[in-house]
């Protein structure tokens, strides 16, 4: 029988660990979409060959240690600060890619005024948003992007708009905004899913060289703890609840 | 020597930019100077002050309560300042305007037509200078080829052709400024 | 050095932050401050040094612009009012838990709340005590004149970078708005990439190269006993700090029995009302503390056994003289005087309370 050193073996390789990503395992939990988005980030820079010159900024949430994972230089922002963080690393660096990593409190809630104005004032930077529709970091709680009815901690009877307001579809609004110059949204539920994320974060990486604006990728992403359901289920949830509210696709291409 | 004045008129009448001028020229010959203006809401039409102390020693406050001069361009400002005077001071004021005059006896009051004197010249925006020449005609702590140093100083190089209308004006301003008391 | 200017505290703090080699400004207009911005623009700084300028869309953005250019190793630097500032207090604490050295400039305006536009010292314990969460300090500097303005900006960079701490120039509308005569300091290139790798490259957030770490600018540390740890190394640097970044000014105090110790605005009315004491034949001196934090401490203590009674002479309601009586330990008795709400006192007004408060003390 054959045994296992023997089968490591260059001819052998069917799937490697991405070079840009640590050996640290990660916090998140089994299920969670953060891991691939982040795999998928650290791909683009190592296929791009810019591990020297990118700078990442993380946000507070459940990606605050995103700097353990992606082996790059990172700075790590206040809660919804990160487009600022960015606005000051890339006016001062300009020939450095600068992305923000944020979830949908981060950015759709705490950091509405960083984000708006980072989008309206071009900044040649990539802005990742993961949107979960929950906060996962301080256990499950309304996010602004929590769809109509969903049940949170703070929402235990179903989100209702006369308490609580409508979902914010953040993204829909910033694509108005003279300064972006791509807009999408997309998931990593699936192997297209991925691979379509993947070709929207290069894009957005290769916008930023071109001084062509702000590039902003939304990922639809699963929060199974939060969400109460199993990984199975809550890609299934997602696709039945998530997509109608945020439709996945290019929202804006200049 | 050693300088206090206050400056004191509606925003417009180019209180500030008289102050600054003196200072300027201060420094052109070599002294200490501070300019503190009152700041805020009151730059947009209300009254303007400026306090300016020139003096051969380094000058420790900017701000005083007392005054070697008062300069008074409109009756808000008489009200507030004619009382800062120190005793044996002076005050110069434009009578435009003014409908309760300076009573004190313990100090020397000048009066300058300068507002009439501009509409005379034809230009408004020389009032502030005829007003300064008044003064100096007073209390020539700053030499005339100074003033003109410290105006090429303070004004962008744009408007350097309007330098001698304002020597004009402050020569104008030493001709008409009249003792009263 | 160079030829004597007239200038406004305000402008004279864009000049020097140009000619020191600041890279980066971000900011959002308050009075009495907004000179620095407009200065800095009218200047146009990008067209010759290559200094950025940005007018942020809140000061929440400011200092966390301020954030991102610090970690990468540039010399940036903010300007506000006080409610500016309290908007900041947030970005402060990040950037001393990060260890980021960069220069805040606050023109202090009267308070609480929205408050006044006119001159006070009433934000003494948010600059020296905190403001943000967390054990942390910020290096204080309290300039004087105009002068002071144009030194401290070069200074506050130079302690910044020297202990990778955000500084404070603790001015106020009196120090900002007035004009003085001053002389510039000569100029300085801005640091070109290769000094920066020098100078900050054992942390600087450039772009993680294949011979080191990746660099992390994070105050988040999750684990107790190591968050522990880097308190305890913060608390350190405080103290060196304390021990070799003490700047005060003393006048008039050889002979003086009682002494006036003020800081910034406070201090150059107070020296008026000192020279006019001295007139009158009373023996007071005036302290003033340069920087607020490192406070003088060992210097006022080492002046106490010739002293009758000590004034804290403030524009605030009491802040600073916390300080003098800690110094004090008690030994004498601290005294206070001040004006507060954008009420600026007289010298005279500071002489009666020697007369009152020192010589008189029952």
């Amino acid at each position: 029988m054959m045994e296992i050193k023997d089968m490591i073996k260059p001819e052998n390789l069917v799937y490697e660990k991405t070079k840009v990503l640590t050996n640290n395992i990660m916090h998140y939990c089994p299920g969670c979409s953060h891991g691939t988005i982040h795999k998928l980030i650290a791909q683009v820079i190592d296929e791009m060959g810019i591990q020297d010159k990118t700078v990442g900024v993380s946000p507070v949430g459940c990606a605050v240690l995103a700097y353990n994972y992606i082996d790059i230089d990172w700075q790590q922002a206040a809660h919804g600060r990160a487009p600022a963080l960015a606005t000051g690393i890339k006016r001062l660096n300009p020939d450095k890619y600068v992305f923000t990593y944020q979830g949908d409190g981060d950015l759709a809630s705490i950091g509405t005024a960083e984000i708006m104005h980072a989008c309206s004032r071009g900044e040649n930077i990539v802005v990742i948003f993961v949107n979960n529709a929950i906060y996962g970091m301080t256990g499950g709680q309304m996010a602004p992007t929590t769809l109509v009815g969903q049940v949170t901690a703070t929402t235990p009877y179903g989100r209702n708009t006369e308490l609580n307001g409508h979902p914010l579809r953040i993204t829909e609004l910033l694509a108005q905004l003279k300064g972006t110059c791509y807009v999408t949204r997309q998931s990593v539920q699936n192997p297209a899913g991925v691979r379509k994320t993947k070709r929207a974060i290069q894009k957005a990486f290769e916008n930023s060289m071109m001084k062509k604006g702000l590039s902003f990728v939304e990922v639809v992403g699963t929060c199974n703890s939060g969400w109460k359901l199993t990984p199975t289920d809550a890609n299934k949830w997602m696709e039945e609840h998530m997509f109608p509210e945020y439709p996945l696709g290019d929202i804006k291409d200049e | 020597m050693k300088e206090e004045i206050i400056i004191a008129g509606f925003g417009g009448q180019g209180v500030l930019s008289m102050g600054k001028i003196l200072a300027c020229s201060g420094i052109m010959q070599d002294q200490e100077v501070t300019w503190m203006p009152s700041y805020g809401p009151e730059m947009r039409g209300g009254t303007a002050n400026v306090t300016v102390i020139l003096s051969d020693d380094r000058i420790s406050s900017p701000i005083v309560n007392a005054y070697d001069t008062a300069i008074i361009l409109n009756q808000q400002s008489m009200d507030k300042f004619e009382q800062t005077v120190k005793p044996g001071g002076t005050l110069i004021y434009d009578p435009n305007g003014i409908t309760k005059h300076p009573t004190r006896k313990d100090i020397s009051i000048y009066k300058i037509a300068a507002a009439e004197e501009a509409v005379k010249m034809k230009n408004a925006k020389v009032f502030n200078m005829i007003v300064l020449g008044g003064f100096l005609k007073i209390k020539p702590i700053v030499k005339m080829e100074n003033v003109i140093a410290g105006l090429k100083k303070s004004l962008p190089e744009r408007y350097h052709h309007l330098i001698p209308m304002n020597e004009e004006a402050i020569e104008q301003g030493m001709k008409i400024v009249e003792k009263i008391s | 050095m160079g030829e004597y200017k007239l200038m406004k505290g305000n402008e004279v703090i864009a000049i020097a932050a140009i000619r020191c080699g600041c890279d980066g400004y971000f900011g959002y207009p308050i009075t009495p401050q907004s000179e620095v911005m407009e200065t800095l623009m009218e200047e146009k700084p990008w067209e010759t040094t290559g200094m950025v300028v940005l007018q942020a869309e809140s000061e929440v953005a400011s200092i966390n612009m301020l954030y991102g250019g610090a970690a990468s190793g540039k010399k940036v630097f903010t300007s506000s009012s006080s409610p500016g500032i309290s908007l900041m207090a947030e970005g402060l604490t990040y950037l001393a838990g990060a260890e980021l050295p960069c220069v805040v400039v606050n023109v202090v305006r009267g308070g609480p709340g929205l408050g006044t536009i006119q001159p006070a010292q009433s934000d003494y314990f948010q600059a020296v005590k905190g403001g943000g969460h967390g054990d942390y300090y910020l290096i204080v500097l309290a300039p004087a004149s105009v002068q002071e303005m144009n030194d401290f900006m070069d200074l506050g960079f130079e302690l910044a970078f020297k202990y990778r701490n955000p500084v404070m120039i603790l001015s106020d509308g009196i120090i900002g708005q007035m004009m003085e005569k001053v002389q510039l300091s000569p100029e300085k290139p801005r640091w070109t990439e290769e000094e920066i790798q020098k100078i900050s490259g054992s942390w600087a957030t450039i772009g993680k190269t294949p011979d080191r770490q990746r660099h992390i600018a994070t105050s988040l540390d999750l684990d107790a006993a190591s968050q522990e740890r880097f308190n305890h190394k913060l608390q350190a640097k405080y103290k060196t700090i304390n021990e070799n970044e003490v700047r005060y000014e003393e006048f008039m105090c050889d002979d003086a029995e009682y002494l006036i110790v003020a800081y910034g605005s406070g201090a150059r009315i107070s020296q008026k009302a000192v020279e006019l004491a001295r007139a009158e034949g009373i023996k007071v001196g005036l302290f003033r503390p340069i920087t607020l934090f490192p406070y003088p401490t060992k210097a006022i203590q080492n002046r106490v056994p010739q002293l009758k009674v000590i004034l804290s002479v403030e524009l605030s309601a009491g802040q600073m003289v916390e300080d003098v009586r800690l110094a004090v330990e008690g030994k004498i008795p601290v005294d206070f005087f001040g004006r507060v709400g954008g009420m600026i006192f007289s010298p005279e007004e500071i002489v009666d309370a020697i007369k009152t408060k020192l010589v008189g003390r029952k």
